[in-house]
């Protein structure tokens, strides 16, 4: 009988993908230093924010990305995670004494642990029914801190000021700090993404997006795939949450937890690119800035033409570009199973 | 709690439940027909309110006169988006199941600063019509007319939705419904029935609309207060199925009131939620959902 075949060289298609993969790894390192570079001329507070808020949303985006992507699970409740990464640091923080550096660690990690929890019925669920049900308990989520008296019910915590530190992530002299965490934050969501992409778990997670059975078929787990995606994503966003809740300084269910912040963490990644590593980056540098600057110009005496330009720009994208805007730039998509 | 504070909760989660099943039906017909869930149907509704505070006000029209008026311009409306971004979202190849959820999200939030366009941001109401106000007693159990009123339109407009699907119309709307590639073959214009069937659900969320702008107030950003409890409805109910909708509605209603009565008011859509979360858990397509 003869010996099984020695592996041999792999096929030139697998060269292909792997060295793409270090294309990408390469420009993520390009990216990563102009961004990092970005905010060194700018002065103004106003452009500065809108920088941070910016690449705060592209990480978040690109943690829902990977539930909502690369796993096709289209959650729109993870104000939820968003919400509880936010509160579990603050409240660690102000109860507590922990550094928020540590804190954003639990805060991610219950985030995490709530996204299994929130999983285990929801998954049993498909398309529609899922999407509802994750909306639902969003809401629920955001009632029950709205009423719950040892979380600051309705009138939320404050972030006291113990003086600048990195390690509690408190900067007032300058918002130049949490650009950097801001980055770090996104460019850690991107690495993951990037991982994902490569590895085994990401290869069957985009065939169970694509088609259940035929994933199946191939052994494919396919609760314990969307479990795991959902505490990866979860845990990110809580992080994100843990962040956001230092750099604004003070949190409360409508500013952390309400419905629509779902829909503003999975934009970027849809309009961007679902399922892509730059998707989320370049859905948040074109949606971010058109919100908030419309807002500014537009949005005086709650006049509404802000809302009108945001909403058809989204009606525009999401018709024009189903494939997201990482199809302008020619980029290919990631691989499909 | 005495037995008429409990009768007086459950008749009124029933009256609420019934308006929730209407402003559900709308949502529920486009999804059995398309697959599509229109995540504008609160900013829908919300339209139809301010349709009904413009038409009283500029011709002095009581909205339960208005209705035929209502229902024809959110047919219109209904009509009008599907041509416009439904159609395109349904003709996409990639990705088509949240190019759907988006567009229609990104409609919402069109709609609403639309709203605050045209109307400002300020809460309205309307006072002075045959309904408002008035109250009926049934047995020592209070009920305010506009509430009793909106319940009756609400049964009616649910046994025309039933009647509807004994016409030609409503055959070919369930032959769409079960293989919507299929009825090409037989003449059938899928695209035709589609945007009736936009129409039909954008009219039965203006029935709804126009009633409750005698007991509810309107802002732009009413449609939100209601919209979740829509989607609720529908899935309880099941996708797709009307029926599905009224008993879901009714529930709804029922467990919302009783929330409020046994814990507290400010938690009482927490209770709805949670039924919802656990009947799905038994049985994941919804009370009265197809396979």
């Amino acid at each position: 009988m003869d010996a099984p075949a020695p592996v041999a060289a792999r096929p030139p298609a697998d060269n292909a993908i792997l060295r793409r993969r270090r294309g990408e790894l390469w420009l993520g390192a390009v990216v990563l230093l102009a961004l990092a570079a970005l905010p060194l001329p700018i002065h103004d507070a106003y452009t500065q924010n809108l920088l941070i808020i910016t690449i705060l949303f592209a990480g978040l985006s690109q943690a829902w990305n990977i539930l909502g992507g690369y796993c096709g699970q289209i959650s729109l409740g993870h104000a939820l995670y968003f919400g509880i990464g936010a509160y579990v640091s603050t409240l660690l923080f102000v109860q507590a004494g922990v550094p928020p550096t540590l804190g954003m660690f639990a805060a991610g990690l219950v985030a995490g642990l709530c996204a299994l929890l929130v999983g285990w019925p929801c998954f049993r669920l498909s398309g529609h029914y899922y999407a509802i049900a994750t909306v639902v308990v969003g809401e629920i989520g955001y009632l029950l801190f709205l009423n719950w008296d040892l979380v600051g019910a309705a009138t939320g915590v404050f972030v006291p000021f113990k003086g600048e530190s990195l390690v509690n992530l408190q900067f007032r002299t300058s918002k130049l700090p949490f650009h950097f965490v801001a980055l770090a934050f996104a460019a850690a969501t991107w690495a993951v993404a990037w991982v994902i992409e490569g590895s085994r778990w990401g290869f069957s997670w985009r065939a169970m997006r694509d088609d259940v059975v035929a994933a199946r078929s191939l052994a494919v787990r396919v609760f314990p795939s969307k479990m795991a995606a959902a505490a990866i994503s979860g845990f990110f966003t809580g992080v994100g949450g843990a962040i956001y809740a230092q750099y604004v300084g003070y949190i409360d269910p409508d500013s952390v937890l309400a419905g629509h912040l779902s829909i503003l963490i999975a934009l970027p990644a849809v309009l961007g690119g679902v399922g892509t590593l730059w998707g989320p980056l370049l859905g948040a540098a074109v949606l971010i800035p058109v919100s908030e600057l419309s807002r500014s110009y537009l949005g005086g005496g709650g006049q509404g033409v802000d809302l009108m330009i945001y909403g058809g720009l989204i009606v525009a994208v999401s018709l024009a570009r189903p494939a997201g805007l990482v199809s302008l730039l020619g980029a290919r998509r990631a691989p499909q199973a | 709690m005495t037995l008429a504070l409990l009768a007086q909760s459950l008749v009124s989660g029933l009256l609420m439940g019934l308006i929730y099943a209407l402003v559900a039906a709308g949502l529920s017909l486009i999804f059995g027909l398309m697959d599509v869930v229109n995540f504008a149907h609160g900013e829908l509704l919300m339209l139809a309110m301010y349709a009904a505070v413009v038409i009283f006000g500029v011709a002095g029209l009581d909205p339960v006169l208005q209705l035929p008026l209502i229902c024809a311009l959110m047919f219109g409306g209904g009509v009008l988006i599907y041509r416009g971004i439904i159609a395109r979202a349904l003709s996409v190849q990639f990705n088509r199941g949240m190019v759907q959820i988006f567009a229609t999200f990104g409609l919402a939030i069109f709609i609403r600063g639309a709203a605050q366009f045209a109307f400002g941001g300020d809460f309205r109401s309307l006072s002075g019509t045959w309904l408002s106000n008035k109250t009926v007693s049934l047995a020592g159990i209070y009920v305010p007319l506009p509430q009793l009123a909106a319940s009756a339109v609400c049964l009616l407009a649910f046994t025309g939705l039933l009647l509807v699907n004994r016409t030609e119309f409503g055959r070919a709307l369930e032959a769409t419904r079960e293989d919507r590639d299929a009825v090409a073959l037989i003449g059938i214009d899928r695209d035709r029935i589609f945007a009736i069937g936009w129409g039909l659900g954008a009219a039965t969320v203006g029935v709804a609309g126009a009633m409750l702008i005698a007991f509810y107030y309107v802002s732009p950003s009413v449609g939100a207060n209601f919209a979740v409890i829509a989607y609720v409805t529908v899935a309880l109910g099941g996708f797709g199925s009307i029926l599905g909708a009224l008993v879901a509605g009714i529930v709804i209603g029922e467990v919302e009131a009783l929330t409020a009565l046994v814990l507290e008011p400010s938690l009482k859509q927490v209770g709805m939620f949670a039924v919802y979360l656990l009947v799905l858990m038994v049985r994941p397509r919804g009370l009265f959902g197809k396979l």
